[in-house]
């Protein structure tokens, strides 16, 4: 069990559900929000801030830091709570989400601390990536960058042109991880754009690929943090996830794509976590 | 001397690569640097393959991380097919990209409606914080490749294709931001950017003065941010505007000078530009800008029908008219 710097016997587990439990309660305010995305990611997220990324909330414009890039923009309110949790903010501040006056948009925004570039449209990241790892390299700076990808936005025909330019670039020090939820906004990939062999896929472009569970952070951040695997390859971690991971009642549902929760769904969902956190 | 833009600019970068190491020159296999150039760069040059939105996001994030990248595409690949790119991640995050986007308006000639670029100047001037240039010839590529040393945010510049005739001798030199002041004339503004349209309006002005008719003649060879202030100062002695460029009529050069003027002093403006439809004359540059008639005759015709009416319609004093 991987133990957090910052809170001594604090778990990347206990650091998921407080990211799950943030989500929740930004997705009950005015404007709801991508919670099945952001769910799916929660152990992502935990384990690459509290384990993997060499990023310190009081230098946030550290050049030789790791950079991550939230591809899938619209799991904004994962990002945010995880960088709340990591301290890049107050995590009473993400009360705001989506209020006027608040800094935390539906998407992610460099106005927020520790946000590298605004996502949200998918099939940016990966390039953005590409050119991070780049000015890396040019730098001699042996910084990692890390872009998570969702399944669905592998669609996108730009997420392949960076495929292409990262393996032919031999960007090692590229990380990219896919929160493979299986689902998209309307429906299952498969049934609207299959996107399986995916690790044959990446592989055929040169990468090196994993396939793991997307849901044990502790298994997540050793893959991680052992990148690149290969030698002169950019990196793909497959994470298996379940979108809304967590939430009984929106596990696996594309309608967990994104809700706006009623007072009592709140409640509701709060228990559901509180059972899960409780039960193990 | 007649000399391409694109390979001003080129020739321009490659020793600024040297003296400057944040500088990058990225391409999508555009052809612009051979072997040679590429050489001659080092690893400051990097072939990204064809692959434009890549190539606009590679762009961004160097630039994120303190690099000051060239990007090599076409006109049409940067305003269209990378748009997407260039709004988020270069133009929402205020970076400095320099886009160098060869084969603009009519340059790729014979080429056709895929690789003509009449919708760029158009589409990049709305972006927040872009910088628009269309340098009339080499000299001025050359000037602005050295200017943007010094700008902060992200830069497109249309630039040809084969070789254009340079501008004449005496014309000022040319800065970013400021139009260049061609020929001084009281009736009508003829503004202009691109090689050929401002060729053009140089020859009708001195048509026009046979006629009696004073034109200044206006090298906007910046469209964003406009000179508003040098365009205000020779329109509002002047009762007619014209404008002329390879572009479609809408959003371009005519567009931003109507809208300035709209606002800031009413004059009557005539947008001449390429008609509303795809190209579908085969020829070069030269010929498909004769056939459509982006040509000093058109904009003299334009001048005289216009005054014509002016004077019929008793609009002799436009500013007693305005009041």
């Amino acid at each position: 069990m991987t133990v957090l710097q910052e809170q001594e016997g604090d778990t990347l587990d206990a650091v998921a559900a407080r990211i799950r439990s943030h989500v929740v309660d930004m997705c009950a305010g005015p404007e709801g929000g991508h919670l099945g995305g952001a769910f799916s990611s929660a152990d992502i997220l935990a384990a690459l801030y509290f384990s993997v990324l060499n990023v310190d909330p009081q230098r946030p414009d550290d050049p030789a830091r790791d950079r991550f890039l939230l591809s899938k923009g619209h799991a904004a309110v994962g990002l945010y709570a995880a960088l709340a949790e990591k301290g890049f903010f107050s995590v009473g501040e993400l009360t705001g989400y989506g209020r006027p006056g608040s800094r935390l948009m539906g998407h992610p925004v460099r106005a927020v601390p520790g946000v590298e570039m605004p996502t949200g449209s998918l099939g940016h990241g990966l390039a953005l990536g590409c050119g991070f790892a780049l000015a890396d390299r040019y730098a001699a700076r042996d910084a990692r960058t890390f872009v998570l990808l969702g399944d669905g936005e592998l669609q996108e025909g730009s997420v392949w042109e960076a495929a292409i330019a990262a393996a032919s670039l031999r960007l090692d020090r590229l990380v990219a991880v896919v929160d493979r939820n299986g689902l998209q906004l309307t429906g299952e990939t498969e049934g609207i754009a299959p996107m399986e062999p995916m690790a044959e896929r990446w592989r055929s472009f040169g990468w090196a690929v994993r396939d793991v569970d997307g849901h044990d952070p502790d298994g997540l951040a050793d893959h991680l943090d052992a990148a690149p695997w290969e030698p002169g390859r950019p990196s793909v971690l497959i994470a298996r996830t379940v979108k809304g991971q967590g939430l009984p009642f929106l596990a696996g549902s594309s309608a967990s794509h994104y809700v706006n929760l009623s007072p009592r769904a709140h409640a509701r969902a709060v228990r559901a976590l509180h059972t899960r956190e409780t039960t193990g | 001397m007649s000399r391409a833009t694109r390979e001003a600019y080129r020739d321009r970068l490659l020793p600024l690569l040297h003296r400057h190491p944040e500088l990058m020159c990225l391409d999508s296999d555009t052809g612009l640097f051979k072997a040679d150039h590429a050489a001659a760069a080092g690893n400051q040059y990097l072939n990204l393959g064809i692959a434009e939105h890549n190539l606009m996001g590679v762009a961004a994030g160097m630039a994120a991380s303190g690099r000051v990248p060239f990007v090599n595409t076409m006109a049409a690949f940067a305003a269209s097919r990378a748009l997407e790119a260039i709004k988020i991640d270069i133009a929402y995050n205020g970076l400095p990209v320099r886009i160098m986007a060869t084969h603009g308006g009519l340059a790729a000639g014979h080429l056709g409606p895929t690789h003509q670029a009449l919708e760029d100047l158009a589409v990049m001037r709305v972006l927040p914080g872009m910088t628009v240039v269309v340098p009339a010839d080499a000299a001025a590529t050359e000037a602005f490749v050295g200017q943007s040393l010094n700008l902060a945010g992200p830069l497109y510049v249309r630039l040809g294709r084969k070789p254009t005739p340079a501008l004449p001798a005496t014309a000022p030199p040319p800065v970013i931001g400021r139009a260049q002041s061609l020929r001084q004339g009281g009736d009508v503004v003829l503004a202009a950017c691109g090689p050929y349209p401002v060729l053009a309006c140089l020859a009708a002005a001195e048509i026009l003065a046979g006629h009696g008719i004073g034109a200044t003649v206006l090298n906007m060879h910046t469209l964003r941010p406009l000179d508003t202030e040098g365009l205000l100062a020779a329109a509002r002695p002047a009762s007619l505007v014209v404008t002329l460029e390879e572009h479609w009529r809408s959003g371009g050069l005519g567009g931003a000078v109507a809208e300035t003027l709209a606002e800031e002093a009413p004059t009557r403006v005539l947008r001449l530009g390429m008609p509303d439809k795809f190209v579908d004359e085969v020829g070069n540059q030269e010929h498909l800008v004769a056939h459509y008639d982006l040509t000093a005759e058109r904009v003299v015709r334009a001048v005289r029908t216009a005054l014509d009416t002016t004077a019929r319609s008793g609009r002799t004093d436009r500013k007693e008219y305005v009041s």
